[in-house]
């Protein structure tokens, strides 16, 4: 039985989120959107799958990987490889939506594989060996002849655009909150909060384990589909740890748990960097600064406290648009 | 929900008469034994319960009591011995097989979903009940919406056992302690079992709760007609509501029986208060 706020939570954030969409789309076909924000817009939407997926595992499975980035590439490379082989026998309306298929398949695959034997792990060794297997792939692409090498895969139709990114996104958000809300749901929740009882109640813990790490898998195989098709050259350096980490600091910034709030740290994370680009020399200290200071800011109980009053008081007026992040 | 035992009301103080109890056994434990290193934490622990029986275990701090509920639960390997619940051995099934088996059980330190609301509690427990597959989970439809209704409906009909419909929504860690231990009741009800074990029920509960808490576990016994084994050092439950005992000490049975026989059995009174000073020595 879902409560009625509940639910209106979950559509406002739809129509926030295909409202952001439409303004975004005049903006673009009237030139309000300059050329530079324009170029950002799937990236904004690539980390936004990734980041709804990653806290999949991390929010509601309550396990730490540091191994994204490596699904995602392993995605990218399957997707990418995909639409050179098919470029010249389907139309793009059907080769892409397959590439994403193809990408999402293969990394859930690798998820799979992955995740039997490492999901007897838990805490920080699970964590080590994601690291590693992100690791391990990126080197793998990079010695490999079919993917390019070290100089990269050329030759991927730019099928990438805002209209096919932002759908990618509504269906992750669509996914994954459903999932959140269901028994499948459930018994991975119940894992992250006591494992012993989620056993004593017939849950089984191993097969939870895996189901949410491959679909989270998948997702990421998805976004990396997008990103090879969003630039001409694919290399493996672009899915180093780096990015990995770059995802965790949106998934933990936007809130544990929180889906609304992943989307939101994904679009301003994305966007800070490149914004501060005037400022070009300092640009990744101010960057880590302003992280280090919302990290602060996020964990004070005390800023807690401002926060919610202020959010109850604009609800209050009747403002949907806060429910994005006044989750919870 | 194929195997949903039906809800009957119940008469708010009834009392199955001592010849409706089916003594014919579900569990039974054969020369259990475990030893933790070198230490012998169990041993010879032999005990049948009947399908409709409740069972008591107690005995002093550090008897092996939530052991023999680790063990039947397969959390812990037995080192020796066997057990068989329903003519089935549960030898080598990991403690989710062994729940849906048949037995539930609640923890002495309680552990609930916190951050989960309650009514998601009792429908974690429902979770081999409900057959979902994972696409209508993903999409909300094919049967989900159903499937949800039935749950929320078993969930809140086993809420309203103890009277805790009203906090449903509530988070489950935000719960008085008392309200707590019976949300752990009812979680272990959800998942349809044969025998309820029950670690420490009503510890932190006052008399009156305790009280109540003493019929609703009758209650439970003639409704679901299952088997309740629990472990309590309140007396007065144990003697109040039990129909066998099992005294344990340092690891070994020292007696059992009724309530009456376990009152007067002098190894018992030895266990709890010590020998007489002219015996010693």
């Amino acid at each position: 039985m879902k409560t009625k706020k509940q639910l209106l939570n979950r559509y406002m954030t739809y129509i926030v989120l295909i409202g952001v969409f439409a303004l975004v789309t005049i903006g673009v076909e009237t030139g309000i959107v300059s050329r530079h924000m324009r170029s950002l817009l799937v990236p904004i939407c690539i980390n936004i799958i990734m980041a709804v997926s990653l806290n999949l595992v991390i929010g509601f499975l309550g396990e730490l990987s540091l191994g994204h980035a490596g699904f995602m590439s392993v995605g990218a490379y399957a997707g990418c490889l995909f639409s050179i082989h098919f470029e010249a026998v389907l139309p793009t309306f059907i080769r892409f939506p397959l590439a994403m298929a193809a990408g999402g398949l293969t990394a859930s695959f690798f998820g799979l594989i992955v995740g039997i034997p490492v999901l007897r792990l838990k805490g920080d060794y699970l964590a080590i060996v994601t690291l590693a297997f992100g690791e391990i792939i990126r080197s793998v692409i990079i010695n490999l002849d079919f993917t390019g090498g070290a100089s990269g895969l050329k030759g991927t139709p730019q099928d990438s655009s805002f209209a096919w990114a932002f759908s990618i996104v509504l269906i992750t958000y669509f996914v994954i909150t459903n999932l959140a809300d269901s028994k499948h749901g459930r018994a991975i929740h119940s894992l992250k909060e006591n494992l012993i009882a989620a056993q004593s109640c017939g849950v089984d813990i191993n097969l939870y384990k895996l189901m949410a790490f491959v679909i989270s898998a998948f997702f990421a195989g998805a976004a990396g589909v997008l990103t090879g098709h969003n630039f001409s050259i694919l290399t493996a350096g672009a899915f180093d740890y780096n990015r990995s980490i770059e995802i965790l600091v949106m998934v933990v910034l936007g809130g544990i748990g929180n889906i609304n709030g992943s989307i939101l740290s994904a679009c301003v994370l994305t966007v800070l960097p490149e914004s501060l680009k005037f400022l070009s020399d300092y640009r990744m200290l101010i960057y880590s600064v302003v992280l280090i200071i919302i990290t602060i800011l996020g964990s004070s109980q005390r800023w807690k406290d401002i926060r919610s009053s202020l959010l109850s008081r604009i609800s209050f007026k009747g403002k949907g648009k806060v429910k994005a992040n006044a989750n919870e | 929900m194929n195997k949903t035992r039906k809800m009957v009301p119940v008469p708010s103080k009834s009392i199955m008469p001592e010849s409706d109890i089916d003594k014919t056994p579900i569990l039974h434990a054969q020369q259990l034994g475990i030893d933790f290193g070198g230490l012998a934490a169990l041993r010879n622990f032999d005990i049948s319960v009947g399908r409709t029986e409740i069972c008591g275990l107690i005995g002093p701090n550090g008897a092996g009591k939530t052991t023999v509920f680790n063990l039947l639960t397969n959390v812990y390997k037995p080192t020796y011995g066997a057990i068989v619940l329903d003519g089935k051995a549960t030898m080598g099934k990991t403690p989710e097989e062994v729940n849906r088996m048949g037995i539930a059980r609640t923890f002495q330190n309680i552990r609930l979903f916190q951050n989960m609301s309650v009514l998601d509690n009792v429908k974690v427990g429902l979770h081999n009940s409900c057959h979902t597959n994972l696409f209508s989970s993903f999409t909300h439809m094919f049967g989900y919406s159903k499937a949800e209704k039935v749950a929320d409906e078993r969930a809140f009909e086993l809420l309203g056992f103890f009277n805790m419909e009203s906090t449903a929504n509530q988070r489950a860690g935000a719960l008085p302690y008392g309200d707590q231990r019976k949300l752990e009741i009812v979680r272990a009800l959800a998942t349809n079992p044969g025998i309820l074990l029950l670690d420490e029920p009503a510890a932190g509960m006052n008399p009156s709760e305790t009280a109540e808490l003493m019929e609703q576990i009758r209650k439970i016994r003639d409704t679901f007609k299952i088997a309740v084994m629990l472990i309590e050092h309140d007396m007065n439950l144990v003697m109040g509501i039990c129909e066998g005992i099992a005294v344990l000490n340092y690891g070994r049975i020292i007696a059992k029986g009724t309530p009456d026989e376990i009152k007067n059995n002098p190894d018992v009174i030895e266990a709890y208060l010590g020998k007489k000073a002219e015996k010693a020595c």
